[in-house]
């Protein structure tokens, strides 16, 4: 079937396209050539001596021990998040797609997080887990949980994924619950008749027939964990204690921001970039393919 | 005072109708890093600065913490658009003088616009931080404390201690903690805001220890951290033993602790002098000051401490007027009148920039009044400043507090000892150091 549209000449198709073509140019070619520009130099902070220095910066970031430690501590911090939100999600999913008296409100209570702002979620939870002033560190410590993420490197990670993942439940509870909702009924009629019960009609019908929406969440999810958790993790940890919090995107905040090394967060930016890029192709590869399919 | 003030604000009003008609007002924009009581204290001055005279208007803008203004600050700089004063925190000192024509130097600014400023009439330990080595003032000082120990009087006499002896010496400080700590006196004996400038920044200039080659940075750019040597060592051990025995408590970097001394959570708390205002208005029980401990086994006659806080910087712009110049500078002239300044340091817990500030203080019987707000002021100008106790310009400086700030955490947790962290320290501070050198030299 075509569904090309024919337009007599250039002018009303380029104007169509030219407002989505401006935010392109302005709000990410721009930004990100001048990225790649800043990791090829080596700049004072007011930018007053420039020189152009090559590679020198990405040999720096692969070459530093601390970098590579500190991209290593995001892939485990993204599983830990991506890993812990979804499953938390299709639980909850898999038990909300029932028919039980007040659905309707608890389902929209399970959205609600999601209209919350990362630093406030994370103040929400640095008021619960604070090791001087919070209510679950209280209950930690009078059941002899020696209870001080400030100075526990593995507590410290364990608050920000919690605070982290939490945020992600909601959004993922709505794609999960929309895909069981899509699964045809005649096909769970059908297992329940051929006498498969509860986990065996979930690990065996439903499971694989949500992999779609899988699949997309666990690119949406890996994505937010690299990419949104910075307000989180600045609110509640600042990537400390020592490193044990600092993910990719807390240190390119850390050099470039505050630590006013603009070259080197350039670099790192470009290699975040390019990690973006290479999972958005993924995606939209298996997308595609399923979709011609 | 306040008839002053409310003087000052009626010809505020008076003049405000009258603004429209005067053109030939020159407006001075001040970026600054001063939230709430303190905010509102900036804005007096503004205030009683257009109230005080005709020609001049400055508008102070609240830009975020000092590491958002400093960058607020590069980014406008760059752009073109930079504001005529801006506030900048002591570490961003080193950065600050190698920003080259994005400001003007006070001594700059004085020989261009004919007002003089006398280098002399400042404290010994705040000129030295803000000057260059040949005693020319680069920016201008403003708001400056340093550390002193808070201690719980309370807690002291429920240990058996007299609360009207604070411990001087380290010794001292261990004794008294192991006594809070046997009472229970408070859930843990001692705590420490800012744990690298207290604990390591003060304890080297108060000793006399190199904690940077080069006169901490003062001398050249190619400047090396030497806090790994047995001094440091023995301070991070004694910091690490307490800990262990439970006697001292880490809460976190720079001002994360500030809390913990006037909740009651620790009987000794290190903080900045400034943290006066907030510790009266929150500790529920008798508080004093004290002096900063020291150690008379490495050296016995304690030095000066050094400052904290943040100076103004005059800043350029491509487009800037030498009248827009002498704006700004009759403004830093009105802020370091005796009167203006006393009333800051009175108000704010700052200590008093220049020493007609706190004579004036002193005439007024403020400290006969306020008991021990003096004490800084005697901290700040003991003995003779050497190299090793005018303060630090190094560059990129608040990255270096962050390292060590790691490193101390590490060991801390017990992932290394006390000589790996400061050996870490060192290195990863050297690598730092050089970066801002070849940077910085081009």
């Amino acid at each position: 079937m075509e569904r090309r549209t024919i337009f007599a000449g250039w002018a009303l198709p380029a104007a169509f396209v030219l407002p989505q073509l401006l935010l392109t140019i302005f709000f990410f070619l721009w930004p990100a050539g001048e990225a790649i520009y800043g990791s090829l130099t080596r700049q004072d902070a007011f930018g007053i001596k420039t020189q152009f220095v090559g590679f020198e910066n990405f040999v720096d970031l692969f070459t530093d021990p601390l970098y590579v430690e500190s991209a290593g501590r995001t892939v485990l911090f993204c599983a830990a998040v991506s890993f812990l939100s979804m499953g938390v999600a299709l639980l909850l999913a898999v038990f909300a797609d029932r028919e039980i008296a007040g659905r309707g409100f608890y389902r929209t209570m399970l959205i609600w997080p999601y209209a919350v702002a990362p630093a406030v979620a994370a103040v929400v939870w640095l008021l619960l887990l604070h090791p001087q002033i919070g209510m679950i560190a209280h209950g930690l410590k009078a059941v002899g949980v020696d209870w001080d993420y400030k100075i526990n490197g593995g507590q410290a990670l364990l608050v920000v994924v919690l605070a982290s993942a939490w945020k992600q439940v909601s959004y993922n509870f709505i794609f999960f619950l929309a895909g069981l909702q899509s699964i045809p009924r005649s096909v769970i009629e059908a297992a329940r008749m051929d006498g498969a019960r509860g986990w065996r009609r979930f690990r065996t019908i439903l499971f694989p027939l949500l992999a779609p929406t899988t699949f997309f969440l666990l690119v949406v999810n890996l994505v937010y964990s690299a990419f949104d958790t910075f307000g989180t993790i600045q609110a509640l940890t600042q990537g400390g204690p020592g490193k044990s919090t600092e993910t990719l995107m807390v240190k390119v905040y850390r050099d470039g921001l505050v630590n006013q090394d603009l070259g080197g967060s350039s670099a790192q930016s470009v290699v975040l970039m390019l990690g973006i890029v290479a999972l958005t192709v993924l995606q939209f590869r298996f997308v595609g393919r399923r979709n011609s399919s | 005072m306040k008839r002053r003030t409310l003087l000052a604000t009626t010809a505020a009003a008076a003049a405000l109708p009258s603004a429209g008609f005067a053109q030939a007002k020159t407006k001075i924009v001040w970026w600054h890093a001063m939230s709430a009581a303190l905010g509102e204290e900036v804005n007096r001055i503004a205030r009683e600065f257009n109230a005080s005279q005709g020609e001049v208007e400055v508008e102070a803008v609240f830009k975020g913490t000092y590491p958002e203004t400093l960058t607020a600050a590069i980014a406008a700089w760059r752009a073109g658009q930079a504001p005529h004063l801006v506030q900048m925190f002591e570490v961003g000192t080193g950065s600050m003088l190698a920003a080259g024509p994005a400001v003007k130097q006070v001594w700059q600014l004085s020989q261009e616009t004919g007002i003089e400023f006398d280098p002399k009439a400042y404290l010994a330990g705040v000129r030295g931080y803000y000057s260059l080595s040949d005693g020319r003032l680069a920016s201008m000082p403003f708001n400056s404390s340093t550390s002193v120990m808070w201690y719980n009087k309370d807690a002291f006499e429920k240990a058996g201690l007299d609360p009207e002896k604070p411990p001087v010496t380290w010794n001292d400080v261990i004794a008294a903690c192991r006594a809070l700590k046997a009472k229970a006196a408070t859930p843990t004996p001692m705590g420490s805001a800012w744990p690298i400038w207290i604990q390591f920044e003060q304890f080297a200039a108060m000793h006399d220890l190199v904690y940077a080659t080069k006169s901490n940075g003062f001398e050249g750019l190619d400047t090396e951290l030497k806090v790994n040597t047995p001094p440091f060592l023995k301070q991070m051990q004694r910091l690490l033993d307490m800990s262990k025995e439970g006697l001292f408590k880490y809460a976190g970097r720079d001002n994360a602790a500030d809390a913990i001394f006037p909740s009651g959570e620790v009987a000794i708390g290190f903080n900045s002098s400034a943290a006066r205002a907030a510790v009266a208005r929150d500790a529920k029980f008798r508080w004093g000051e004290a002096l900063l401990p020291i150690d008379p086994e490495i050296n016995a006659k304690p030095l000066n401490s050094i400052i904290g806080g943040a100076s103004l910087w005059t800043m350029t712009t491509p487009s800037r007027t030498p009248a827009e110049y002498k704006a700004t500078a009759q403004f830093l002239k009105f802020i370091s009148q005796p009167d203006n300044d006393a009333v800051w340091h009175q108000h704010t817990g700052y200590v008093p920039v220049t020493l007609a500030g706190y004579e004036l203080s002193k005439q007024q019987g403020y400290y006969a009044k306020t008991v021990g707000a003096d004490l800084p002021i005697q901290q700040l100008t003991r003995g003779e400043v050497t190299a090793n106790s005018r303060g630090f310009r190094l560059g990129r400086m608040a990255e270096l507090r962050n390292i060590f700030s790691e490193e101390l955490e590490k060991a801390l947790q017990g992932q290394q000892g006390a000589q790996a962290a400061l050996d870490a320290t060192v290195a990863r501070g050297n690598r730092v150091l050089r970066e801002f050198e070849k940077a910085t030299k081009g």
